[in-house]
């Protein structure tokens, strides 16, 4: 019992995280465009999108 | 032509004017704009790295970014830096751009709530899922009951979070005493919640927190999936050729010019109109000739010549000489405001229509609800107490609950739009398609739907190269539709350059000087004054004597003789109604295979052609470009813009086809049968599930396991079944490389 009062929150925070870190990437423009981010891969240039 | 270098076309180039963009644009502060602009032209890695190695290349610009699934550049421009400059370097590397409007620009506010809730109703999902895999395991009360409020922690800002969108629509749907899916959704979702609340209290052994959780998370996926591609239909047709002028160049009292806003153009006011641009508002000309390609509004390619007293009709594109024109009427009043109201009053004939879900929401909603209540009355009766028979009519709502239903539209309606897609068609929305596959009726337009609605060069062959050299590099100096397709049939290779720009003189054509020789392309009488009136083409002459003659016809859109044949067996009705003359429309009828045909029809009476063919209990798909179908796209049960529509038309269409090709017109017609059939066996299947495990739930034999495996299993079962409307991938890619020219051969015959 005393190990639950310990994992549950720590499984929270994990998955709180996670769900941080998506809904931080949504608003900083990251799914805006799918279909360039796999083009621009293959670009030789290195500079780096401001 | 390759993938990444189209064609740059003529060396006309409509750049607007600084004014016009900085009114597009947006201040970023430090003598500094930002604009967006749209260039169809993208589609793949390298195109973006020329364009945004080209932009970068030019002084004045900062950071050019290119994205490619809108197929938009936003760049920053300084202020002492001519914006007209990047419109001419990107058409001349190819991709001819357009502005588009700020507004167009904004985050969609509607997206971001969906998939935030979509996240926060997985997290929750997920983390309650979790534990209550070791409730179901046999976790010990004390355990057990701990889980239990953590669950109910977790599940509470999901369920206003993420709930509320449902309750929301629920709401609204029943405060107009309507019903649709989203009513026993809500009700499911918050007895199943309130109910685990107080079993939880009381220390109970079930509880149905993972269940709502997991159903307010599948539900979401369905609702995003609708949002998101028809918002991606939005964007794709405002991204397309805008064809309202912005502004116009005023001519103030003390005769300075001043480019003003169409919305602060009143009547009255003097205008300066210079070739290459669109009229702002309706007008009257004072002084100036030249020549106004009207087919905005008449549909017709022809352009007509204006002198002074001419009116002239707001959105028309003044073709070759300025004019000084006097407006007559302020932008809500013009043309373009007045077909917006005749569609609204069209629009009437369409409102009957309700969707597929909506349909059968309005029918299975009182079913599950009288069931849920008579398992209540059941259990009293047969001597259950309270808690039982509640407990037991509660989860009678939660196996019901419409999860699979919920699904089972927008999941075929998003596959079929993404493989109307990839065939370069946009559907507005899903009920379109449900719309499209009950037609039965098919009514074409001709200038733009059955032609391609301008001219193309027909005697190439009897054209010496020459000639064909010197004419095309004459005719790129003009916008006249004729010089277009001089340009267009002109040698590919070795253009013949122009030492001085030629003179174009409205109504007769344009005159160069190469060395001693003078040139002129245009109406034959004017290029060659000997010849009488026996030549009635185009012809280029040199000092005077003929050298060739164009011919130029409108040909047909390809594809339109199999479209039709296509039509005629799958829907029987085919008809063309055109505002034209009597000749031209029954030569393109009888070309594309069509027999019924009517002639020089107003806007008003294609509407009301169609809204009799509706009283008969047709259901009408209109097929159209111009302004002057507008309306009849209102009227009719469904709408299809083709490639060269107005801007205004392809908003009021339901389909907008991408391509020039008709062959999209079966394939649209095939999908739509398809997904409808889809549909109804996602009905069948969703409706067959809920036969098997309402008796278990009336029976009280549902427990959290059952209902979360149920649920689960019915809603992969309807994703699954959706899925078979897409087509293998390689033979999408194979179609996508052909650019939608040809299809593939499975789907034409």
């Amino acid at each position: 019992m005393n190990n639950l009062l310990v994992l549950i929150p720590v499984a929270l925070f994990l998955g709180g995280i996670a769900l941080a870190a998506f809904l931080w990437s949504l608003k900083s423009g990251q799914y805006d465009d799918l279909d360039g981010a796999s083009e621009r891969l293959l670009n030789d240039d290195d500079t780096m999108p401001k | 032509m390759s993938c990444c270098a189209p064609g740059t076309g003529g060396i006309l180039l409509d750049a607007p004017s600084r004014d016009e963009i900085l009114l597009a644009s947006r201040s970023v502060g430090e003598a500094k704009y930002q604009t967006f602009l749209s260039v169809a032209g993208v589609h793949c890695g390298a195109c973006i790295a020329t364009i945004e190695k080209t932009l970068s290349g030019l002084p004045g610009i900062e950071e050019p970014r290119v994205n490619l699934s809108t197929k938009r550049v936003s760049v920053r421009w300084d202020e002492r830096f001519n914006p007209s400059e990047i419109f001419v370097a990107l058409a001349r590397i190819g991709y001819p751009a357009t502005l588009i409007d700020l507004d167009a620009d904004q985050p969609d506010p509607i997206l971001s709530e969906l998939i935030r809730a979509l996240a926060i109703s997985a997290f929750a999902a997920g983390n309650i899922m979790l534990l209550s895999v070791s409730v179901w395991a046999g976790a010990e009360a004390a355990t057990r009951d701990l889980f239990h409020w953590v669950s109910a922690l977790i599940a509470i800002p999901a369920l206003v979070f993420a709930g509320r969108i449902f309750f929301r629509s629920a709401w609204g749907a029943l405060r107009h005493g309507r019903m649709n899916m989203d009513v026993p959704i809500s009700l499911g979702v918050s007895l199943a919640f309130g109910m685990s609340v107080y079993e939880t209290a009381t220390h109970g052994e079930h509880a149905y927190f993972d269940a709502a959780a997991t159903l307010l998370f599948f539900l979401l996926i369905g609702r995003t999936l609708d949002h998101v591609m028809r918002e991606k239909a939005r964007t794709a047709v405002r991204g397309l050729v805008r064809l309202s002028a912005r502004g116009a160049n005023v001519r103030r009292p003390d005769n300075t010019l001043a480019f003003l806003p169409v919305s602060e153009i009143m009547p009255g006011m003097m205008m300066v109109l210079a070739a290459g641009e669109r009229v702002p508002v309706d007008c009257v000309v004072t002084s100036g000739s030249s020549e106004i390609d009207a087919s905005l509004a008449t549909g017709e390619s022809a352009p007509v010549a204006v002198t002074a007293g001419h009116r002239l009709v707001a959105g028309t594109l003044n073709l070759n000489g300025a004019l000084e024109i006097q407006a007559t009427a302020v932008a809500g009043e013009s043309f373009l405001a007045e077909m917006v109201r005749m569609m609204e009053a069209a629009e009437s004939g369409r409102t009957g229509y309700r969707r597929i879900a909506d349909r059968a929401a309005s029918l299975y909603s009182p079913m599950v609800h009288l069931t849920a209540l008579l398992t209540f009355v059941g259990w009293m009766w047969v001597g259950g107490d309270v808690h039982t028979s509640l407990t037991i009519a509660i989860a009678v709502l939660i196996i019901t609950c419409p999860c699979a239903l919920g699904l089972a539209v927008p999941i075929v309606q998003v596959m079929a739009a993404q493989r109307l897609f990839s065939y370069g068609i946009m559907v507005k929305d899903g009920a379109a398609l449900e719309r499209l596959a009950e037609v039965d009726t098919v009514l074409f337009d001709k200038t733009g739907t059955l032609t391609l609605g301008k001219p193309t060069v027909s005697n190439l062959n009897d054209i010496p190269d020459e000639a064909r050299s010197i004419a095309a590099a004459i005719a790129a100096f003009s916008r006249h539709p004729v010089s277009q397709a001089i340009v267009a049939a002109g040698p590919d290779d070795g253009q013949f350059r122009l030492e001085t720009p030629p003179v174009e003189y409205p109504g007769l054509g344009l005159e160069a000087k190469i060395g001693t020789d003078i040139y002129r392309l245009g109406r034959a009488e004017w290029a060659v004054p000997k010849a009488g009136t026996a030549n009635r083409y185009t012809s280029l002459s040199r000092n005077g004597s003929l050298l060739a003659q164009f011919q130029s016809r409108d040909q047909p859109r390809p594809g339109a003789a199999a479209a039709v044949r296509y039509l005629k067996q799958a829907v029987r009705n085919v008809r063309v109604l055109s505002g034209d003359a009597e000749a031209p429309v029954a030569a393109v009828a009888t070309a594309c295979g069509i027999s019924e045909f009517s002639y020089q029809m107003l806007p008003g009476e294609k509407v009301s052609a169609i809204q009799e063919y509706a009283r008969h209990g047709h259901a009408v798909l209109m097929i159209g470009d111009g302004l002057n179908d507008m309306p009849a796209f209102s009227a009719a049960h469904v709408s299809m813009a083709t490639a060269t529509a107005a801007d205004v038309g392809r908003n009021a269409a339901d389909f907008v086809m991408l391509h020039q090709s008709l062959d999209a017109l079966p394939v649209a017609h095939r999908v739509a049968l398809k997904s409808a059939r889809l549909i109804r066996e996602n009905f069948a299947l969703a409706i067959g599930y809920n036969m098997l495990a309402v008796p278990v739930a009336v029976l009280g034999y549902v427990t959290p396991l059952v209902a979360a495996i149920a649920m689960s299993l019915s809603s992969i079962i309807v994703v699954a079944n959706s899925m078979r409307l897409l087509e293998p991938k390689h033979a999408a890619k194979a179609t996508k490389a052909s650019d939608g020219a040809a299809l593939s051969p499975g789907l034409v015959q």
